[in-house]
C-alpha cells in the first residue's frame, strides 16, 4: 500500500479500527478531538458502534463493560480526562481487562494548557490509579510508529489481559506524516473463555471483577498480577537507539521529544561532540538495561533525560543508570517544548563541567 | 536539503491548506514530509501558522524553530517570525496586507502581493497559492507540476472548474521570484 | 407429590450474606425468577453494584460484571452494545444510583439504553454503615445526619423514579415495594415487565423498589416494615410513572 499523509489523531483512530476495534467510549476535550470524531464517522459504516459518553468517568466504564463483553474497545482523551479514567483504569486492570486506552497529553496541571506535554508520564507508569497494578505503556514518535503500536497494542492487551495505554502528545496528534497500514504481525491470542457472553445453560456464571473482600484472597491476587507484570518485563521492552556507540552524552527522550533531540545530535555532531539517543518505546515496562548498558560503556560520560515536564522520566534513567554515571535533566513544561539549540547548548555545559 | 518552513497568518487565509498542499506534493516526489499545525483557540479566527518541513532525509523533530524560510500572510506573523529564519534563508512577505519591509539583511526577502494578484484572478481565496506559488519558485522544496496535481486531485469532480484558476495562481506567484 | 415451590434456577446455590430482615434476598428472588421465566437468564448479563448488593454477582445464576461505584448503567452500556441480543440489567442501591452514580442513571436513561435497572432505595448507605444518603427523609437520622436530616443543609430527597419519567426514552418506570405478599406480587409484575420492555427494544426500563435496612434504621424488621410503610411510602408514592402504552 502506498504512503498517504494522516493526521496523528485520525491515523490512530483507523489504526484501530483495522485492528478490529469496534466500540469505542469517548468524550471531547483538545488535543485529541479528531480520535472520536474519526470513530463516529466510521463505526457506523462497519457495525461497530461510537458513543459519546456523559463523561470520562463513564466512557471508561463502558470501556469496562464491553471489554468484559469480550469485545476489542478503545478510548481515548487527553490529560484532564485521562485524570477522570484512572477509576475505570484501576477497575480494569484489577479485573484484568484488555483494553487499548490513548492518551494525547497537553500541559498541565489542572486545566494546564492545551500544548503538548510528557507530563502524565507518572500517571501513565507509576500507577495513576489506586492500588499496585501497571499499564503496559507505548511511546510512538511518529504517526507511523503510532499506527503500528495501536495495531499491535490491541494484541498485547489480549495476550496479557490487561489495558495499554498509548502516551502521545498534542503534537503527535495533531501533525501529518506520510503512512503505510501495514500488515501487523498476529500473535496467537487466548480465547476468552472469561468474558460475560451469557451463559447459554452450558458454563457455571463468569465474573468479571476486581473485588477480593478477602485480605488474604486480594493478597494471593496481588501476586498473580505480578507473576504477569514480569512476564511483561521479560517479553515486551522495546528500546530504540541512535548513535551510542562512542557517545560522551546519552540522551534519554521517548516521543516526540526524541526527534528533537536527534536535531540536537546532529548539530552537535557537526561540532565535533558525539552524543546518542536512548529512546524507550515502551515506559512500561521500562528499558533500564539499556540505560545500565550505555551506563557501563568507558565514552559515555553522562545522561540527559530531556522531556516535555519539569523531570519525570528522569527518575527512572537515574534507577537504570543506578549511580555508574551522572544523569542530568533537561526539559520544558506546561506545552513548551525543548529546542535542539536549547537541547545542545545544555549538553555542552555538562559535558564542559564533566571535564 | 532540507526545506524547514513557518507559513503563518490570519484564520481564513488557507495558510494550512497552503502546507498541506505542499507536502502532498513533495510527498508524490518521494521526499519526508511533516505538517504540524498550531492548534487551540487561535483556530477560531485569530492567528493560524504551521511548521511544514520537506527533506531528503529522515525527520527529525517536526516543529520548525530554526526556519530556512517563513511564509507570512500578514502584519503579525511578520513581528513573530521574521527572526525565526536562519541566515541565508528566505522571507516570503505578502505584501498587499503587509506595509511593513523586513528589517533583516542577512536574509533573502521576497515581496509577494498575493492578494492583489488573487483579486485580479477573481477571488482573495487563491491568495494562498500565489504565495505557495512564489515559494516553490524561490526554493525548489516542490515543483509547479506536483503542486498542480494534488491541486487536481483536490478539486476533481464538481469543483474542476477552479483548477485553471489555480494554476494561474500558483503561475503568476512564481512569477514575483526574480 | 406436586411441587408448589422451588428455588428459581435464576439463583446459584450461595446464600445471601444479607443481614436478618432486609429485604435484598426477596428483590433478588424477583428479580431472578422473572428471568428465568421469560426465558432469559442463560443470556442474562447482570451489573452488580458498589453497596450491600455488592456481591449479587454470587448470587445470580448468569454471568455478572462487578462494576465501580455509581457506574453500573456506564458498564452495562458497554455490555449491552457489545451483545444487544441479552438481558442486561443493573442492580443498584441508593447511594450508589442516586449520589454518585447519578450523572451515569440519567444518561443510560437519556440514551435509552435497552437495559433495567432495578433501584432498591431504603433511604441509607448500608455497606458503609448508616451514612445519609439522598433518599434519607428529612428528620431521619443516619450517622451522617446524627441530629437528622435538616432540609435547609442537605435539601430535599430525591424522587428518582419521578424524574427519570420526565426523560422520553426513560419507557417503563415503576416504584413497588415489598414490605407484604400482596405487594411482592405487585413488584415481581413490574420487574417482569421492565425486562419484557428492555427485550422488545423499546427503551429504558427502571423499577424502583422501597425496601428497608432493619440494621442501619435501627429496628427490627418488622418494625422496618412498619416504618417503611408510615414514613417511606408517603414520601414514595407507589405506582407507574412511565410505561410503553403511552409511549408511541
Amino acid at each position: 500500500m502506498a504512503k498517504e499523509l494522516w493526521k496523528g489523531n485520525e491515523a490512530v483512530a483507523e489504526a484501530a479500527i483495522k485492528a478490529g476495534c469496534r466500540f469505542f467510549f469517548g468524550y471531547p476535550i483538545t488535543p485529541q478531538n479528531e480520535i472520536p470524531e474519526y470513530m463516529a464517522m466510521k463505526m457506523p459504516q462497519i457495525d461497530g458502534c461510537f458513543l459519546q459518553a456523559e463523561s470520562e468517568v463513564a466512557a471508561i466504564n463502558m470501556v469496562y463493560g464491553a471489554a468484559g463483553a469480550g469485545a476489542r474497545v478503545m478510548t481515548s482523551s487527553s490529560s484532564p480526562g485521562i485524570s477522570l479514567k484512572q477509576e475505570g483504569i484501576t477497575y480494569i486492570a484489577g479485573a484484568e481487562l484488555p483494553c487499548v486506552i490513548v492518551n494525547m497529553v497537553r500541559g498541565g496541571p489542572g486545566l494546564g494548557s492545551i500544548q503538548p506535554a510528557q507530563s502524565d508520564y507518572f500517571q501513565a507508569c507509576k500507577g495513576g490509579g489506586h492500588g499496585d497494578y501497571r499499564l503496559i505503556v507505548l511511546a510512538p514518535a511518529s504517526v507511523q510508529e503510532a499506527v503500528d503500536l495501536v495495531q499491535e497494542a490491541f494484541d498485547i492487551a489480549d495476550q496479557y489481559r490487561n489495558p495499554v495505554m498509548i502516551l502521545g502528545d498534542g503534537m503527535m496528534g495533531q501533525m501529518m506524516e506520510p503512512v503505510e497500514f501495514k500488515e501487523v504481525k498476529k500473535r496467537s491470542l487466548p480465547e476468552k473463555t472469561w468474558a460475560t457472553v451469557g451463559t447459554k445453560g452450558k458454563r457455571k456464571p463468569n465474573v468479571v471483577n476486581s473485588l477480593y473482600i478477602d485480605a488474604a484472597d486480594c493478597h494471593n491476587h496481588n501476586v498473580d498480577l505480578f507473576k504477569k507484570y514480569a512476564e511483561i518485563e521479560k517479553n515486551e521492552v522495546r528500546v530504540d537507539t541512535y548513535n551510542v556507540e562512542n557517545a560522551e552524552i546519552v540522551f534519554v527522550a521517548y516521543g516526540t521529544t526524541a526527534r528533537i533531540v536527534k536535531n540536537a545530535i546532529n548539530s552537535l555532531a557537526k561540532e565535533g561532540i558525539k552524543a546518542g539517543l536512548i529512546r524507550p518505546v515502551t515506559l512500561w515496562p521500562y528499558p533500564y538495561k539499556a540505560i545500565e548498558e550505555a551506563a557501563e560503556k568507558a565514552s559515555v560520560k553522562a545522561f540527559m533525560s530531556v522531556e516535555m515536564s519539569m523531570g519525570q522520566m528522569v527518575e527512572d534513567v537515574k534507577l537504570g543508570a543506578n549511580g555508574k554515571k551522572p544523569v542530568y535533566f533537561y526539559g520544558k513544561a506546561g506545552g513548551a517544548f525543548p529546542t535542539p539549540k536549547g537541547i545542545a547548548e545544555e549538553a555542552k555545559k555538562i559535558l564542559g563541567g564533566a571535564k | 536539503m532540507a526545506h524547514e518552513i513557518i507559513m503563518a497568518g490570519f484564520g481564513g487565509q488557507g495558510v494550512m491548506a497552503m502546507g498541506k498542499i505542499l507536502v502532498e506534493a513533495a510527498m508524490e516526489e518521494g521526499k519526508n514530509v511533516s505538517w504540524l499545525p498550531s492548534y487551540g483557540p487561535e483556530m477560531r479566527g485569530g492567528t493560524a501558522n504551521c511548521s511544514v518541513i520537506v527533506s531528503d532525509e529522515p525527520i527529525g523533530a517536526p516543529i520548525v524553530t530554526e526556519a530556512t524560510a517563513a511564509i507570512v500572510m500578514n502584519r503579525p506573523s511578520l513581528d513573530k517570525y521574521e527572526s525565526m529564519v536562519v541566515p541565508g534563508g528566505a522571507l516570503l512577505i505578502n505584501s498587499s496586507l503587509i506595509d511593513k519591509k523586513a528589517t533583516r539583511e542577512d536574509i533573502k526577502v521576497h515581496y509577494v502581493p498575493a492578494n492583489d494578484i488573487a483579486q485580479e484572478l477573481g477571488t482573495d481565496k487563491v491568495a494562498n497559492i500565489v504565495m505557495l506559488g512564489a515559494y516553490i519558485q524561490a526554493s525548489g522544496a516542490a515543483s509547479a507540476d506536483s503542486i498542480m496535481n494534488i491541486i487536481t486531485q483536490m478539486f476533481a469532480g464538481k469543483k474542476a472548474t477552479v483548477i485553471p484558476l489555480n494554476k494561474e495562481a500558483l503561475l503568476r506567484g512564481a512569477a514575483c521570484i526574480k | 407429590m406436586a411441587v408448589v415451590f422451588e428455588k428459581t434456577r435464576g439463583l446459584a446455590e450461595k446464600p445471601f450474606h444479607y443481614c436478618p430482615g432486609c429485604t435484598h434476598g426477596i428483590i433478588h428472588r424477583l428479580v431472578a425468577e422473572s428471568l428465568d421465566e421469560l426465558n432469559l437468564i442463560d443470556d442474562a448479563i447482570g451489573v452488580a453494584p458498589v453497596g450491600c448488593a455488592v456481591f449479587a454477582y454470587d448470587y445470580f445464576n448468569c454471568d455478572m460484571q462487578e462494576a465501580a461505584h455509581g457506574r453500573a448503567p456506564a458498564t452495562a452500556t458497554g455490555i449491552k452494545r457489545v451483545h444487544p441480543k441479552s438481558a442486561v440489567f443493573t442492580y443498584q442501591g441508593d447511594g450508589d444510583l442516586a449520589s454518585i452514580g447519578a450523572a451515569e442513571i440519567v444518561h443510560a436513561a437519556m440514551r435509552g439504553e435497552k437495559i433495567t435497572t432495578i433501584f432498591v432505595n431504603n433511604a441509607i448507605y448500608g455497606m458503609t454503615g448508616g451514612q445519609m444518603a439522598p433518599t434519607t427523609l428529612v428528620g431521619q437520622k443516619a450517622t451522617t445526619a446524627p441530629y437528622g436530616r435538616d432540609e435547609n443543609h442537605a435539601g430535599m430527597p430525591l424522587r428518582i423514579s419521578e424524574m427519570l419519567a420526565t426523560i422520553p426514552k426513560a419507557v417503563f418506570v415503576e416504584r413497588v415495594s415489598v414490605h407484604d405478599v400482596k405487594h411482592i406480587i405487585q413488584a415481581k409484575k413490574a420487574i417482569k415487565k421492565a425486562f419484557q420492555t428492555q427485550m422488545e427494544g423499546k427503551g429504558f426500563s427502571l423499577v424502583e423498589v422501597v425496601s428497608t435496612c432493619p440494621t442501619n434504621w435501627g429496628k427490627t424488621p418488622i418494625e422496618a416494615l412498619k416504618w417503611l410503610q408510615e414514613n417511606m411510602i408517603p414520601y414514595y408514592p407507589l405506582g407507574n410513572f412511565r410505561n410503553t402504552e403511552e409511549v408511541k
